[in-house]
């Protein structure tokens, strides 16, 4: 199975939900468990969550982009803003690390997206903004099927 | 799916049971009816039924322990009852457990804090 599929949405906290949902029902044709899925639905909405609070400041006229990309039984997601993008990376993955505190976030985002998946990186440039991209490899009824 | 919130208050526990999915859009609204609710005159400890609860992400966490740090306030206990299995790895991964108390479900919860159900 080879198959890609690219998204581009307005940074408005609706658009969370619809995220992750959207590429759950993309990755659905290769028969991920429902364990995995779950796991795919958590980082895809803390990435895009981040995109939205911490790229764009909550500011709703922007866009974010998702480009998912499934070769064989392996899921690599991209998540992207073009917004104000991170100044200390290794920071901002510190497990209960937050910029935000006033906003009441745990700072668990970065340590949730490197349990649930295989590979995390995280490019980002200030100014310029910040991509996400994460990469797992799926236990799918195919691969038992072997 | 949005979030669909109920709340009860017996004696001085505030109830709150959770139906939908928690992430930042739904917990901004949920932040602001649980500090009211808590607001209450003599409403203590609280309980989070999460039963109901379909999906939660790290904003979830957030919420959680802000209100854990209004209830300790309060003097009294946060206890969170009848998690799923992926929520309960987010709770252990922040360490929320540490704090907050994990009962099987509601009647175990209350009787917990010595009220009768």
């Amino acid at each position: 199975m080879n198959n890609h599929v690219e998204l581009t949405f307005k940074s408005v906290s609706e658009n969370e939900a619809f995220a992750r949902v959207a590429v759950a029902a993309f990755v659905a044709q290769i028969d991920p468990n429902m364990d995995e899925l779950t796991e795919i639905k958590t980082v895809v909405s803390e990435a895009v969550t981040n995109a939205i609070i911490h790229g764009y400041e909550e500011d709703s006229n922007q866009d974010v982009y998702i480009s998912c990309t499934l070769t064989d039984n392996s899921l690599s997601v991209l998540i992207e803003d073009k917004g104000m993008g991170i100044d200390n990376i290794d920071l901002a993955k510190e497990p209960l690390y937050t910029s935000k505190p006033e906003l009441e976030r745990s700072g668990m985002g970065f340590t949730i997206m490197e349990n649930f998946m295989d590979k995390v990186e995280i490019i980002s440039y200030p100014g310029e903004g910040t991509k996400v991209k994460m990469t797992k490899d799926l236990q799918t009824s195919q691969t038992m099927c072997k | 799916m949005q979030l669909q919130t109920q709340f009860t208050v017996i004696q001085d526990v505030l109830i709150v049971r959770l139906d939908g999915e928690l992430d930042h859009h739904s917990a901004a609204r949920l932040k602001i009816e649980w500090q009211e609710q808590l607001r209450h005159q003599g409403v203590k400890h609280v309980i989070l039924n999460l039963d109901s609860l379909q999906f939660m992400d790290s904003s979830g966490l957030g919420v959680v322990l802000g209100r854990y740090k209004e209830v300790k306030q309060l003097g009294g206990e946060m206890i969170v009852c009848s998690v799923n299995p992926a929520v309960k790895r987010l709770f252990n991964m922040s360490g929320l457990f540490k704090i907050v108390r994990l009962e099987m479900n509601e009647d175990y919860a209350l009787s917990s804090l010595g009220v009768a159900s």
